[in-house]
């Protein structure tokens, strides 16, 4: 049987095409296979409504690594980072909280609140920098098995030691804390104010189904902290284009490097002979043969939807069953005829306002977060959800007709599965909600809309295939992370299933738009080439 | 926006630049004339007025107050009498310096600290368990340094005759030009001088008063430029120029001792407990690894290196804060941190770092210089600082 490619991937999503890439710059031939007329999985920009384009699930870029932008040459295929400079928390009583992108600015607001914090907050920036220092590498580094005695295995175990010696006794102690604590716990240790937890608590509980006050949410917090742009940590960006941009940056490149991609080829099964991961079939029969598949796809759907459970150990199929991978947020995206006008800021009679360009956090308290996480550990998505909004078409005008607004809403905690399942009703009621507690800081809101996408856990998993919506692919829980993600021994992009790889970020290090996952899994497989 | 400081409704029309450097989030002049050479001279050769309100200020009071200081700063707080000031810089638990500034003893139980950091979470940190209030009054006091061999004379004009027996590193509770103030002699010029405290409210009187008072004597508001090349000749550090804070540090070669920093006479090992105490007492024993020196660059051989490409030797007119390596046989043996232009001593000085085995006084080290875009190096002799200390700093 001639096999016309070297490798197929399946997904089209940014992890996917990076693999892709990575592969055709050694010199193979690889087609991918997406599933969706549009390429980018949970990084699309779509024109759901005429001139309005929305960045339709994931909307901020921070975590792409710097390696492949320098080696795709992603700016040269387009890709580009415009500035999303500051955070502004409305409060219920009128006031606000907000982060600046200029650090007198920054201390004197947070100074107005108190004090003490004005100061810890850049004890905390420090201390959260010289840990993710002491992280990154990590983030570049194929886990090595702690169990194994290969070569390898020792070297990597080797540069971790070695890593970890050039901490501190203080880092070493800290990341030790930063790796079991809650969010809502480690920041009680540093501030004293209540919509500077919250906000901060925020990045601790994104695309988990955990709440501020749930331990090891302090490590996803870490996470968010190891994006950098231009060498900066912690800077966060908005793709121009939205993150649809980046996707189409990635495949450009991909294409440069000889990848074929094929649109609306949904694959039904992985072909498996005599042992092997031979090719695959599509939803319309098609085979296609290569001599290695890539799945970008997440843990569960790769290894319980696209192969045959019986040429699997079944050990781990059960290991793979138990990932967690849970839904717990949705998305509202939003057509507007203006922007909204927070009264704790109001719209400056030039239109020209701050805080637009930025993101605003729904995020008053850690109580406030923990108190819609409660909602939707019992079934029910939150009343008054945590919510991260920006203004794409703010950044980039190019996202809306002239003088009118696109508004993307990220929203926490909508449970995938909710009581009595989701249907259009609820949908529509969840879409309230979010609309309802947006408008009490902004009270215009409800009259500027022109048009509404509201996105479940349900879906999110129906458009992008991402199992329960989750948008990690897998919780970024600490057992499920590094050599055991997605699960022990399988850590290193390989499966049980020979010539058969994983490569999106249910595997190390994870999810974000970060592409590791997809660039570590192409190394490997190169190195393991045969 | 930035902040203005209580003085800014004054010192903005002065500004014929339009432009405003940052200190502590506040906006200072760098010069209010086109060139900072008058102001400079200003503080030389008649007398000079800085607005140092950016400085971090703070109060600390109470029946503990001298023990949280002590416990804090290197210095013996005990030793400070009422109407005394100290410089002092404090440490972290492993001797590492976290910043420097003033303190000065305002009554039995009041002291105030001025810090060039905010420091308020590291004060309230250290005072666990003891009878003491920490205030920041950074915003609400509105300082001026009133600095030069003619400030005595101004300031005598305006303020109560003892302010004329006011001795270096004393301090008085007076009033000048009709404003309540407490007058320090004190300064960051190596010069004849005071620096002057009130209540932000009384800011633009007091602003007025000198301004009026100095006029016959040549005063002239000056801004940092000025103020960053006198504090070169006195060898007088800048945090985050000179050295790093240990709690900005990323790594452990960006720290420094207070000996390392020539800032050893400042530690009184003695005194009991202190923050750093045990790190410092060891480095004392063993002996700093860095030294604080000061630089003074030969002339022939730099102008020969200018000559050689048909120019005059390219001099700093301002103080220079980018790191500059300095080496010996060939070898890195330090950086220097501040290089400037003195004009007043005629010498190209510079602040340095120097490994200690290479900071003997009157040795010579190699300086780096870039010379029409070509890196060289030129001698540079190994000089005890201050540059410049003149006697009526003291008298």
């Amino acid at each position: 049987m001639p096999t016309p490619y070297d490798a197929l991937i399946i997904g089209g999503g940014h992890n996917g095409l990076v693999a892709a890439a990575y592969l055709a710059r050694a010199g193979k031939k690889v087609l991918v296979l997406e599933r969706r007329p549009v390429l980018g999985g949970a990084a699309v920009t779509e024109e759901l409504y005429p001139g309005f384009k929305y960045t339709v699930f994931s909307y901020v870029v921070s975590l792409l690594r710097p390696e492949i932008i320098r080696d795709l040459e992603l700016a040269r295929h387009g890709l580009t980072i415009l500035p999303l400079p500051s955070t502004f928390t409305p409060l219920p009583n009128g006031d606000y909280l907000a982060a600046w992108d200029d650090h007198d600015a920054t201390r004197r607001e947070i100074h107005r609140h108190s004090p003490h914090d004005a100061e810890a907050y850049d004890d905390y920036g420090r201390q959260m920098f010289r840990m993710a220092m002491a992280v990154k590498p990590i983030l570049s580094m194929v886990p090595p098995d702690p169990t194994s005695l290969s070569p390898n295995d020792l070297f990597g175990l080797l540069k971790l030691g070695g890593h970890a010696a050039g901490l501190t006794q203080a880092d070493f102690y800290n990341l030790a804390k930063l790796m079991t604590m809650s969010a809502a716990d480690l920041l009680d240790e540093w501030f004293e104010c209540a919509p500077l937890k919250g906000t901060k608590s925020a990045s601790g509980i994104i695309g988990t189904f955990l709440g501020p006050r749930s331990p090891g949410t302090a490590y996803v917090l870490l996470h968010h902290y190891m994006g950098e742009i231009d060498g900066a940590f912690r800077a966060w960006g908005f793709a121009k284009g939205g993150t649809g941009g980046i996707s189409q940056a990635i495949a450009s490149a991909a294409r440069a490097l000889g990848v074929e991609i094929r649109t609306e080829a949904p694959v039904a099964q992985v072909i498996v002979k005599n042992g092997r991961a031979a090719g695959v079939a599509l939803a319309n029969g098609d085979e296609i043969y290569a001599r290695y598949v890539l799945s970008s796809l997440d843990p569960q759907r790769t290894f319980l939807k696209l192969v045959d459970p019986a040429q699997l150990p079944g050990d781990f199929v059960d290991a793979i069953r138990r990932f967690k991978i849970r839904g717990s947020s949705g998305k509202v995206n939003l057509a507007l005829d203006a922007l909204p006008n927070f009264t704790a800021q109001p719209l400056p009679a030039s239109g020209d306002s701050p805080l637009h360009r930025g993101a605003v956090s729904i995020s008053p308290s850690v109580d406030y977060i923990e108190r819609a996480y409660d909602q939707a550990k019992y079934g029910h998505f939150a009343r008054r959800p945590y919510i991260d909004c920006i203004f794409p078409s703010v950044i980039d005008p190019a996202m809306a007709p002239p003088g009118k607004h696109v508004m993307s809403c990220f929203v926490q905690y909508a449970p995938y599965e909710l009581e009595g399942g989701w249907n259009d009703a609820q949908r529509e009621a969840f879409g309230d909600a979010v609309v309802d507690t947006l408008a009490e800081y902004a009270p215009n809101l409800k009259q500027i809309i022109l048009h509404r996408q509201v996105l479940t856990p349900v879906d999110i998993e129906q458009t992008t295939g991402l199992t329960q919506g989750n948008i990690f692919q897998g919780d970024l829980a600490l057992h499920q992370l590094f050599f055991l993600r997605p699960v022990a021994q399988w850590a290193q992009y390989r499966t049980p299933l020979a010539n058969f790889w994983q490569c999106g970020s249910g595997t190390h290090p994870g999810g974000g738009i970060m592409g590791a996952s997809g660039r570590l899994a192409a190394l490997e497989l190169l190195k393991a080439w045969r | 926006m930035l902040r203005g400081t209580p003085f800014h409704t004054r010192t903005a029309p002065l500004n014929q630049t339009q432009s405003w450097r940052r200190w502590a989030g506040c906006l200072a002049a760098g010069s209010y004339e086109l060139s900072p050479e008058r102001e400079y001279w200003a503080v030389r050769n008649s007398a000079a007025l800085f607005d140092i309100s950016p400085l971090y200020k703070y109060l600390i009071t109470g029946p503990d107050a001298a023990r949280l200081l002590n416990r804090v700063v290197t210095r013996d707080v005990g030793r400070c009498a009422v109407g005394q000031v100290l410089y002092t810089p404090w440490c972290d638990a492993a001797g590492k310096v976290l910043d420097d500034g003033t303190l000065a003893r305002l009554d039995e139980q009041t002291y105030r600290l001025t810090a060039a950091d905010p420091n308020l979470r590291w004060l309230s940190q250290n005072a666990a368990g003891l009878q003491v209030t920490i205030t920041d009054i950074s915003a609400s006091t509105a300082a001026l340094a009133l600095q030069g061999p003619f400030s005595r004379e101004i300031l005598a004009q305006i303020a109560p005759p003892e302010v004329r027996q006011l001795k270096y590193f004393r301090l008085i509770q007076t009033t000048v030009g009709g404003v309540p103030a407490a007058v320090s002699r004190t300064g960051y010029t190596g010069d004849l001088g005071y620096e002057i405290w009130t209540e932000a409210g009384h800011a633009e009187r007091l602003w007025d008063a000198l301004l009026a008072a100095g006029r016959p004597y040549g005063l002239a508001p000056a801004g940092i430029l000025a103020l960053d090349i006198a504090r070169v000749e006195a060898g007088l550090l800048l945090l985050e120029v000179d050295y790093q804070s240990a709690r900005h540090a990323l790594i452990e070669a960006q720290k420094s001792s207070p000996y390392e920093l020539g800032l050893g006479w400042a530690v009184a090992l003695d005194k009991g407990g202190f923050v750093g105490r045990a790190a410092l007492q060891a480095e004392q024993a063993r002996g700093p690894a860095w030294q604080f020196v000061g630089l003074a660059v030969e002339w022939d051989n730099l102008e020969r290196l200018y000559a050689a490409e048909g120019l005059p030797p390219q001099l700093p007119a301002v103080t220079q804060r980018t790191s500059v390596p300095v080496a010996a046989l060939g070898q890195q043996v330090g950086y220097a941190t501040s290089l400037v232009w003195s004009p007043l001593l005629k010498q190209f000085i510079a602040l340095a770092h120097l490994e200690s085995a290479r900071a003997q006084p009157d040795s010579l080290v190699m300086l780096e210089v870039t010379v029409q875009h070509h890196r060289r190096y030129t001698p540079a002799r190994v000089v005890k600082l201050p540059f410049f200390d003149p006697e009526r700093k003291r008298q």
